[in-house]
């Protein structure tokens, strides 16, 4: 176990350094002149100069790399072009906004699709399957941009409930911070739910053909013991490690949901900095959503591990 | 049971929040904006977006301001006097003023806030203010700026970011990073910004103007899809929407607790004709007939009435026709195919004649241009429209790469700043490196001249002359709209499409 850990937690450095060469390079390939973009409307031969310089866009690539990871080491992942906020502090601001709307999209796709999944499976052919199969295609086909205006018409507009956008810190009025993300957090968890859904179903099939769901039916246990206590249980590890993966896509991939609730997270943060060609800003957000992706990775294969004695050794 | 349990605590939950979320709506001591875009950095001689300039004039008020009818009104000056040979602008400015950290607003402060403009090395004003030699303060409450040149724009310029004062305690102390937290002499002062999410402003209790401000609080929150913009406004999660769609505009108007506010823009939209720097040499650049051609071509009427639904004003110069500079005598020009047609033969060009025309990505951009497209084809040009991503196109433009670009510049209030930097020969912004002698002497003589019925007269002559060539070949001005609900009063709409705070207030 603990050679598995230190084999892992060592192939990490060299997957961020490949990540940032890689992220580095590409975005050389973005057109467009960060400068000039800076400038907009303004466009100041002298004043353009002046940026290339104070944020040596005049070097070299390489030179620039190096730069920018000596920084990386130190803690200083550069300051934005645009708003000339630390990067460091835009991903402090951003990071737990994110994680909050990812983990609780997260909670609602596990409290729709498991049960979902397990019911369509136990009462597979009947009219509860099929309802089921035909929420997770909806779920998967239905676009998270459209979901959203169309709930921002009805809970906003019509009813009134909800606020239509915007973000509140669970810190400032938790009350008005899960008004302001549970819309968005339905969007995102009802499209993994779907996943979720298809994946428990078939897992939950599986496990109730094996013969040790059979020896517990026959030994008489009731059917609700043996579909909670038995099937479910095995059936569910390959889909919280699922959930896991889906919590590291949500990171930066939340991006169309957020700009319509106006959620100000990750998703937002990386797409305007890519409009506006804020390298710096660019670079760090990929690098902490990868850190933080390989990690969730790197937990859920030890939670694996650690519910299947089998995978010691 | 499990279940039951989980739906009591659910509704409960839920209840609660939207108890949580009408609270919010009840709150009326916090005006909330909702403008298109996140701004880039609040320092007012680095800031660049129109966008930020909105949010400037909560908190960062300008030695000058305009009205309706574009007068030059003062703000933090009282008065203006300019010297019979133009070279000298002395300033008096208005007693008692402070800034949000109890700094006095003195003739030392002004001076340092226009040299910081002027000096600091990332500075976006330099071009601004690049006529001033220097400033000199005459006495506590006046200064004066030398000139090295007339410079008529100047005070024009001064109603904007180049006018607005900074603490120069503050300044100091941050230097490059003062936007981080700004400190001017405004309505309001800075209390947190949240990147893409909200700017937060407070009542300044020592403004010089408190006794017209009575909401307590102003929050500007980025919202970038107009729609949502719209229904948050509708839902009351917002008071006052800036930039909605000319196609909402019915929805808004129909809806008994809206209020739609409307004035004529400052910039335009014009086709900029690559004439210069056209690596392919191809006809629109080498033949001003074939530029008047595809101007003819267009029925810019018909644009404005599919596109924009009526709502918009069709222009033919680098001022809409409201303006006071407008040159009436020569109007927007119908459509004429016949004429067109003549042209190109005239012209001696083998049809279709072919242009690249590239136009920024964006739903009314696009649909401008599909239109032209469909028109011009009539009278022999095949257009191939490109469509490229806004932040690629600036230095597409710059390298040449185009015959046609299509795009709008926000506008200044002085007819200077909307034609100098894109026609003078070697300016800037003249990205289709046009240049006629007797056009930049023009533009020089309407730079140095104060008098308004002077200077009305060069314009009339340059305008002849810019018609006949076609650098850019203008088609319409947008009507800046903007949506508020019913229960704000006093709002006003300036030309310059900011949003001013003060004088509103909650019915």
């Amino acid at each position: 176990m603990l050679n598995f850990l230190a084999r892992r937690i060592a192939q990490i450095v060299p997957t961020l350094f490949f990540v940032s060469v890689l992220i580095f390079s590409l975005q050389q390939l973005l057109p467009g002149d960060p400068a000039l973009v800076m400038a907009g409307e303004e466009r100041d031969p002298a004043a353009i100069e002046q940026i290339r310089q104070q944020y040596k866009l005049d070097q070299p690539i390489p030179v620039q790399y190096v730069y920018w990871l000596k920084g990386v080491l130190t803690g200083n992942f550069g300051e934005s072009l645009r708003n000339k906020m630390p990067v460091r502090e835009l991903i402090a601001q951003k990071l737990p906004v994110t994680l909050q709307l990812g983990s609780m999209a997260i909670l609602i796709a596990f409290l729709i699709g498991i049960p979902a999944g397990i019911v369509s499976a136990v009462k597979k052919g009947t009219v509860w399957d099929y309802g089921a199969n035909l929420f997770a295609l909806w779920g998967i086909s239905t676009p998270n941009f459209w979901l959203g205006i169309l709930m921002i018409f009805l809970f906003s507009i019509h009813l009134g409930w909800l606020p239509a956008s915007g973000y509140v810190p669970l810190t400032e009025d938790w009350r008005a911070s899960l008004a302001a993300t549970i819309m968005p957090a339905f969007v995102l968890g009802n499209a993994i739910s779907a996943v979720l859904m298809r994946h428990t179903r078939s897992a939950m099939l599986q496990v109730l053909e094996s013969d040790y769901v059979r020896t517990a039916r026959a030994k008489g246990l009731s059917e609700r013991s043996v579909i909670l206590k038995h099937a479910m249980r095995n059936a569910l590890t390959p889909i919280i490690t699922l959930g896991a993966l889906e919590l590291g896509t949500l990171l930066s991939g939340a991006v169309l949901t957020e700009q319509i609730f106006s959620i100000p997270g990750f998703g937002k943060l990386i797409v305007d900095a890519v409009f506006n060609r804020d390298y710096a800003v660019v670079q760090g957000v990929v690098l902490v959503t990868a850190t933080v992706y390989i990690t969730l990775n790197l937990v859920a294969d030890v939670a694996y591990i650690l519910v299947n004695p089998r995978l010691r050794g | 049971m499990s279940f039951v349990r989980l739906t009591i605590l659910a509704s409960a939950l839920l209840t609660s929040l939207v108890g949580a979320a009408q609270t919010q709506v009840q709150a009326q001591t916090t005006l909330r904006i909702g403008i298109a875009e996140d701004p880039d950095i609040l320092d007012p001689s680095i800031g660049r977006t129109y966008v930020g300039r909105i949010v400037f004039s909560a908190f960062c008020d300008k030695l000058f301001d305009i009205d309706e009818k574009l007068n030059i009104v003062p703000q933090l000056a009282l008065s203006h006097e300019t010297s019979a040979d133009g070279k000298e602008m002395t300033i008096k400015l208005r007693p008692g003023v402070k800034f949000h950290d109890g700094e006095p607003l003195d003739a030392e402060a002004a001076k340092f806030s226009i040299e910081r403009h002027m000096t600091l090395p990332t500075s976006f004003r330099k071009s601004e203010l690049a006529s001033v030699d220097h400033v000199e303060v005459v006495d506590p409450l006046t200064i004066k700026l030398v000139l090295k040149t007339a410079y008529s724009p100047l005070i024009a310029q001064l109603t904007d970011r180049s006018g607005m004062m900074v603490s120069p305690k503050a300044a100091k102390e941050a230097g490059d990073k003062f936007g981080l937290h700004p400190v001017c002499a405004g309505p309001y002062k800075f209390v947190e910004r949240v990147q893409q999410d909200r700017m937060v402003f407070e009542k300044f209790a020592d403004y010089w103007n408190k006794d017209n401000i009575h909401i307590d609080r102003v929050v500007f929150l980025p919202i970038v899809d107009a729609t949502v913009r719209l229904a948050n406004l509708k839902s009351g999660g917002l008071d006052l929407i800036e930039r909605v769609l000319a196609t909402d505009i019915k929805d808004v108007r129909a809806d008994p607790k809206l209020v739609l506010s409307t004035a004529p823009e400052l910039g335009y939209q014009g086709l900029t004709i690559n004439i210069g720097n056209d690596k392919t040499k191809g006809p629109l650049s080498q033949s001003a007939k074939v530029r008047q051609a595809l101007s003819l071509s267009i029925d810019r009427e018909a644009i404005n009435q599919v596109v924009f639904n009526g709502e918009f004003t069709p222009g033919n110069q680098w001022v809409s026709p409201t303006h006071p500079y407008y040159q009436k005598a020569f109007p927007i020009p119908g459509r004429d195919i016949g004429k067109a047609k003549a042209l190109l033969k005239e012209a001696g060009v083998s049809l279709p004649v072919t242009v690249d025309y590239m136009v920024p990505k964006g739903t009314e951009y696009e649909a401008v241009a599909q239109v032209v497209q469909s028109m011009a084809a009539e009278a022999g040009f095949d257009i191939k429209v490109r469509v490229v991503e806004f932040a690629t196109t600036f230095k597409q433009a710059q390298a040449g790469e185009f015959q046609v670009f299509q795009i709008n510049w926000s506008g200044r209030i002085d007819p200077d700043g909307n034609s100098y930097i894109f026609m003078r020969s070697k300016a800037p912004q003249n990205d289709g490196v046009y240049s006629n002698p007797e056009a930049d002497k023009l533009m020089e003589d309407g730079r140095a001249t104060s008098n308004v019925e002077e200077r009305k007269a060069i314009y009339g002559k340059l305008t002849k002359v810019l018609l006949d060539d076609l650098p850019i070949i203008y088609i319409y001005h947008r009507t800046l709209l903007i949506a508020h609900t019913k229960k704000l009063e006093g709002y006003r709409q300036m030309p310059d499409g900011l949003v001013r705070v003060v004088g509103l207030k909650f019915k």
